[in-house]
């Protein structure tokens, strides 16, 4: 490849060239994070005085200053603990599949590509599959078990990803350990990789679940509903989330319901710290037990 | 031997749950293929691809997709004019100008941009960027392309910074080794020869931006509007794909129905579109590993 240094590049130039683009880059970093400071102060200034708790307490209401986002708070949660049960067994299976299993086989490649490709589809899509799927043909109608599924499915490529990264980890010397014994396959996979890989899992399924908390168009497409005067109490139950209840605020021309808006992802970001923190403290006892 | 067989049992379970994803992909395009063909079975091909009115809301109905295109393609162009050029400079500065402590730093800040929820940013579109942009703007909507484009940009900054970074770090040492031998400052190297070698890899994170764009939905649902109109004017409110699903979703509209099948058909569109560049882009960083491996 050639370089060409330009017909009067002066060795000076060029130094001043490279510091100005260095520091061109700089600011736009700088720029872009800022930009994230910007939002979360302006999410703080319009919001933080609604964050009461007869806020966190409340039913919604046709009063902004009397609506609350408690079943919200509780429909997030119920969808994303059965999220995680129903996405957790059969990611791990899969993963577990492919990494121990699956080899190089040309079906196992297949669908190695086919999970990469899922990671990439729209989640608007993934809730039209749940209409037509969950929905309509399983007949759960817009319940909290179908949202559940859909969002499962949305975030099975990554706990799949994560899970085989998790297993990637463990020393091979472990698993001919436990063949030397007199263990199976399966046995060795059960009893010495899984629980060694489990903090890994674990990471990837809550930064997984970060990502689902957070998803609105697939809920909305499937017919969560946008106000409901109740919190779930069944998985049959029709329900909200926290994102798109602060979508229907955001909609409203009221200025008052843009504020609840705004208290509503203080919510909505506070959970999700609380959420990736955990994933931090389980990746720093993993990196510190992972190593012999 | 009952041994055996329970070993056997397991691993087809195993595989059964592998195969899952296949399921998925499957289920997603008979799902969409069903209700699209019965969409297609009242409307014809032509008028939706070549239409240019979309009124399926309306007493007269009109079935063109081409407005609800030319919005997404709007609003997605905006993001990329956005995220491509900040995203290459600081995937340039990372990976060749960052000091490691910096990179550890910034790296992970740049991420939590990715994870923030998509509603958020819709908040912040509609009610921080586009008065702002207004005091520019006089001419400017209160729902517009434009400021959902530019944060939209923000949002797949990570994604084009950290894909091409990691493409820039797979060259190899010794053609950065080569430019420095012959006299070239760190912006030469970076330019003329680092980025050149690690174009595909770059384009593939490009194309994979691009098709996040096109699929992102609240942002747009929130602060763009909802009025499919055919205009590349990004001063005005417009619909994209992904915000008429919505729309349409919001609504009670009865199964079976025309506009009912709509929405899929709408979906069928994107989830080709999102899946050609998704192909597109694994196909070139597949041809960028083989380059350098």
């Amino acid at each position: 490849m050639a370089v060409s240094l330009g017909p009067n590049a002066s060795s000076a130039g060029r130094r001043r060239a490279d510091l100005l683009f260095q520091a061109v880059a700089l600011i736009v970093l700088a720029v872009a994070l800022g930009a994230l400071a910007v939002l979360v102060a302006t999410v703080w200034r319009d919001g933080a005085h609604r964050l009461t708790w007869q806020f966190l307490t409340s039913f919604p209401s046709r009063r902004a200053e009397s609506a609350g986002i408690y079943h919200a708070i509780v429909g997030s949660l119920y969808v994303i603990a059965l999220t995680a049960v129903m996405a957790l067994p059969v990611g791990v299976a899969a993963a577990t599949y492919l990494e121990e299993y699956g080899g190089r086989s040309r079906l196992a490649r297949f669908i190695e590509l086919n999970i990469a490709n899922l990671a990439a589809v729209p989640s608007i899509i993934y809730g039209l599959l749940g209409l037509g799927l969950f929905v309509r043909t399983m007949a759960m109608g817009r319940s909290v078990l179908a949202g559940a599924a859909t969002l499962a499915l949305l975030a099975l490529p990554v706990v799949i990803l994560s899970t085989r990264e998790a297993l990637r980890t463990v020393p091979s010397n472990i698993r001919e350990g436990s063949y030397a014994l007199g263990a199976t396959k399966w046995q060795t996979i059960w009893y010495q990789v899984l629980p060694m890989a489990v903090p890994g899992i674990l990471t990837g399924l809550i930064l997984a679940l970060s990502r689902a908390i957070g998803e609105t168009a697939p809920l909305i497409t499937i017919g969560a509903l946008t106000y409901i005067p109740f919190a779930p109490d069944s998985v049959w139950s029709a329900f909200t989330v926290l994102p798109i209840q602060i979508f229907n605020w955001v909609s409203r021309p009221q200025a008052a319901f843009k504020d609840n808006a705004a208290a509503g992802i203080l919510v909505l970001l506070a959970l999700l710290l609380t959420m990736n923190a955990i994933a931090i403290v389980l990746r720093d006892r993993y990196q510190r037990k992972g190593r012999p | 031997m009952s041994l055996r067989r329970g070993e056997r049992t397991i691993e087809a379970l195993l595989f059964l749950c592998a195969l899952a994803s296949v399921g998925t992909t499957a289920g997603i395009i008979a799902v969409l293929a069903v209700e699209t063909f019965a969409f297609f079975g009242e409307v014809s091909v032509v008028e939706f691809l070549t239409g240019t009115e979309w009124t399926p809301l309306f007493a007269t109905k009109h079935f063109g997709v081409l407005p609800l295109l030319l919005g997404t393609t709007v609003v997605s162009l905006i993001a990329l004019v956005v995220a491509v050029p900040t995203g290459l400079l600081s995937a340039i500065y990372l990976s060749e100008y960052a000091p490691e402590h910096v990179r550890r730093v910034v790296k992970p800040v740049l991420e939590i941009l990715a994870g923030v929820p998509t509603v958020v940013y819709g908040y912040f579109a509609l009610t921080f960027v586009t008065p702002l942009l207004q005091q520019w703007l006089p001419g400017l909507s209160g729902f517009n392309a434009l400021s959902p484009g530019i944060v939209m940009g923000l949002m797949i900054l990570p994604l084009v910074s950290s894909l091409s970074e990691d493409a820039m770090r797979a060259v190899p040492r010794g053609l950065r080794e080569g430019a420095y031998a012959l006299g070239a400052t760190r912006m030469q190297t970076a330019i003329q020869v680092v980025v050149p070698a690690a174009f595909s890899g770059i384009t593939a994170a490009v194309i994979l931006a691009a098709s996040r764009a096109i699929g992102e939905t609240m942002i747009v649902a929130i602060a763009a509007g909802q009025q499919p109109r055919f205009t590349a004017n990004p001063f005005v409110p417009i619909e994209t794909m992904t915000a008429y699903i919505v729309q349409v979703s919001l609504g009670d509209t009865p199964q079976g129905t025309l506009e009912y099948r709509t929405i899929f058909a709408v979906g069928m569109l994107l989830f080709l579109m999102t899946f050609a560049l998704n192909l597109l882009s694994s196909w070139l960083r597949a041809r960028f590993r083989e380059e350098y491996n």
